[in-house]
């Protein structure tokens, strides 16, 4: 079942293509006069950037033809992170699909995992079933995880522009938040905490005091990156009116996230297609209708705000519901040990394992049959987006009726946004491509998946 | 309109159905099958497995060998679809109909998934289009004031090796941010003729999710402005994503015993 004989897209180049008698001019070091002085009435140059260089967030490749200091045409190359996790998830059950794709986007694991879960809970059937604080919880780790991707960009942002600072407080601002990820997962990335039905176990005591005395401080460090660059006449002169990327631009470009709000229209998936409850929580959409880089980063900037405000309406709801379960009551979908974490770090409830291999040898074929074959998901395909930091995460899932995933698609923001990086540095010059770039935000790891 | 004997051609093929194949109790072994009750056309069987475990072409000593699944998707609806459901498809086959184009002809089916009584509020509502209608069923989708479907959120590929016919599914995720509502567009295609033609003109975002689903299925987006490989090389051989496709992967020896790589092991059909 090969498609032999069908037209292939990358055709054979044809013979006048690639005329011998043209020149070809590649360059890797060297004096720029020498090169440029061979190049002798060639004043198109095309210019590599990536996919080692530092300003391209990860790897990617960006193809730059330019004409002087002007950037003429933009292209990217991506597809060298590419790990095949999709195909990946289809070879494991649906529980251990969290494990896979909290691995694509990773500085936002979390949105990967939620959105994962979400739909897998719509094939279910059990959206509705799915308990108040595991939905809390999930909020509460989304609204810290926006927090802290926003943190890496601005920082990273901050540093291509030669602000090393704004990057050290970027980064020591994420810290915090990482510390409280570490207190419930036990990791500071790649959690597979979010689980089918719920979450995988509940947050530690007192994690409300602990996110309540980690708050002040990053509230403190948003201040400083905002002192820092908001009114900082040089970081404004490089991003004002720099990467302008209209509505229509947007919409036909399908670009979501903070970009689509810097041109002033108020999409959010947390108001517009709610989800794990967030139609309950008091919170505000920001737009700007400059649609440039410089708007870009002051709508981050109060995302992060009115992410806090979510936090700590979140945290009051958490007190309200403690001891509440975080799992489906449905045994066939919730695994059935709540974990325990043991001194070192890990380990299973031992009460559990007692009651399982001493008094009930149903519970432990059944403990056996959920967690080696998993749960059977009955058959038909969801689609559930949630707001990412970076735009409108999709993930289509679609089931065979089996224990795997037949099909787990993730349309990530930052693969579409890419799309817009020719529009954005076109006619711009080669300075202004880092900028432009840094104001999508792309992970290259959600990228190429 | 879809009556539900009329959509597609898929009612032709000599697939067993689930009544044939496993008897009274289909109804409890096959997922889905609750909505043939509701006088739909009933699941639609895209492939019928045997056994367990994995085990092909040798003993099976595990008692599951005669084991026989049909896996069936959701099938087609009937109205009432609830919701707005019934108002947009109203509307798209009015739009259609004052362009020339039939609607059955242009919709093959109308699934709604969950269809209940009454309305389910996660229902998502999918329409199969034919491919020679796609663009057409994307523009008044698109440009309608009643449907204004302006967002597209791109194009993801299934492969389904055993549904004869219709081995490979284009799926378009159109949202409406005026509106506030989605809709899942499914476009199938026989394998040995994998075109599709390209949204590319309506919407320009679903250039890369063309590329991606043509790398990864090797669905061919006619009049793409570029259909090259996007994740894989430009060299690579093959399309990643297919189901006959291996994963890959090495036996990792821990501890003195050997796991085998993830595609070979046990499954549970």
């Amino acid at each position: 079942m090969t498609t032999t004989g069908a037209p292939h897209a990358t055709r054979p180049p044809t013979a006048d293509e690639f005329d011998p008698g043209i020149p070809g001019f590649e360059a890797s070091g060297g004096d720029w006069d020498e090169i440029a002085r061979e190049a002798v009435g060639e004043e198109r140059i095309v210019v590599n950037m990536g996919p080692q260089h530092p300003s391209t967030h990860g790897v990617l490749r960006l193809m730059l033809e330019i004409d002087g200091e002007t950037v003429t045409e933009a292209r990217c190359g991506i597809g060298y992170l590419h790990t095949g996790i999709e195909k990946n998830m289809e070879f494991r059950t649906w529980t251990q699909g969290t494990t896979f794709c909290t691995r694509m986007d990773y500085l936002a694991p979390l949105f990967q995992e939620t959105a994962y879960c979400l739909a897998t809970e719509r094939l279910l059937g059990v959206t509705d079933d799915v308990p108040e604080r595991a939905s809390i919880i999930r909020v509460l780790m989304m609204e810290l995880n926006r927090v802290a991707s926003h943190l890496v960009c601005l920082g990273t942002g901050g540093n291509e522009m030669g602000a090393t600072t704004v990057m050290t407080i970027g980064f020591t601002a994420r810290e915090e938040i990482l510390r409280l990820f570490e207190a419930v997962t036990g990791l500071r990335m790649n959690h597979a905490y979010v689980r089918p039905g719920g979450v995988a176990q509940d947050v530690p005591e007192g994690f409300e005091d602990q996110v309540r005395a980690a708050l002040p401080k990053v509230r403190h460090y948003l201040g400083q990156l905002g002192d820092l660059m908001l009114a900082n006449p040089i970081f404004k002169a490089r991003l004002t009116d720099v990467g302008v990327l209209n509505l229509a631009g947007c919409m036909a470009l399908g670009v979501t996230g903070p970009v689509l709000r810097s041109t002033g229209l108020p999409y959010d998936v947390r108001k517009a297609f709610p989800y794990s409850g967030y139609e309950t929580y008091d919170f505000d959409v920001p737009t700007s209708t400059d649609a440039d880089c410089y708007s870009r980063v002051v709508l981050r900037l109060e995302e992060c705000y009115q992410s806090l405000r979510i936090v700590e309406q979140a945290l009051t709801r958490l007190e309200a519901t403690s001891g509440a379960p975080v799992m489906v009551a449905d045994k066939k979908i919730a695994w059935p040990a709540q974990l325990a974490i043991g001194a070192d770090g890990q380990g299973n409830s031992l009460d559990h394992i007692r009651q399982i291999m001493g008094t009930s040898m149903e519970a432990l074929i059944h403990h056996f049959k959920l967690v080696t074959e998993g749960f059977r998901v009955p058959a038909g395909q969801a689609w559930q987006t949630v707001e990412h930091p970076r735009g409108e995460l999709g993930v289509h899932a679609v089931s065979d009726g089996g224990t795997k995933p037949y099909r787990a698609h993730f349309r990530d923001p930052s693969f579409n946004n890419l799309q817009a990086v020719s529009v954005m540095c076109e006619g711009g010059q080669v300075a202004d491509v880092v900028v432009a770039v840094a104001s999508l935000d792309p992970v290259l790891g959600g990228v190429d998946r | 309109m879809t009556d539900g004997t009329t959509a597609g051609g898929a009612a032709d093929k000599p697939v067993p159905q689930p009544e044939e194949v496993l008897g009274p109790r289909s109804g409890e072994l096959v997922a889905g099958s609750e909505q043939a009750g509701r006088g739909g056309r009933g699941p639609e069987v895209v492939e019928v497995r045997r056994g367990m475990f994995g085990v092909h072409g040798s003993g099976d000593t595990s008692g599951y060998g005669g084991l026989v699944q049909p896996v069936a998707m959701p099938g087609a609806a009937t109205r009432p679809y609830g919701g707005w459901f019934d108002e947009a498809v109203d509307v798209l086959a009015e739009v259609l109909g004052e362009q020339g184009v039939a609607f059955d002809a242009a919709v093959e089916r109308v699934v709604v998934d969950p269809h209940t009584d009454p309305p389910s509020p996660h229902a998502e509502l999918t329409l199969d289009v034919a491919r020679e209608h796609l663009l057409a069923v994307c523009r008044v989708l698109r440009d309608d004031q009643d449907l204004r479907f302006e967002l597209s959120l791109g194009v993801s590929g299934v492969h389904y090796p055993d549904d004869t016919g219709r081995e490979l599914h284009a799926v378009y995720h159109l949202t409406s941010v005026t509106h506030g509502r989605r809709v899942r567009l499914e476009v199938s295609v026989p394998d040995a003729d994998p075109h599709i033609p390209s949204t590319t003109s309506l919407y320009p975002t679903n250039d890369w999710h063309e590329r991606e689903t043509w790398d990864f299925f090797g669905i061919v987006f006619d009049d793409h402005p570029g259909l090259a490989r996007i994740e894989m090389p430009d060299d690579w051989p093959g399309h990643p994503q297919r189901k006959d496709y291996p994963l890959g992967g090495i036996p990792v020896e821990y501890k003195g015993a050997t796991v085998p790589p993830p595609d070979t092991r046990r499954s549970y059909s």
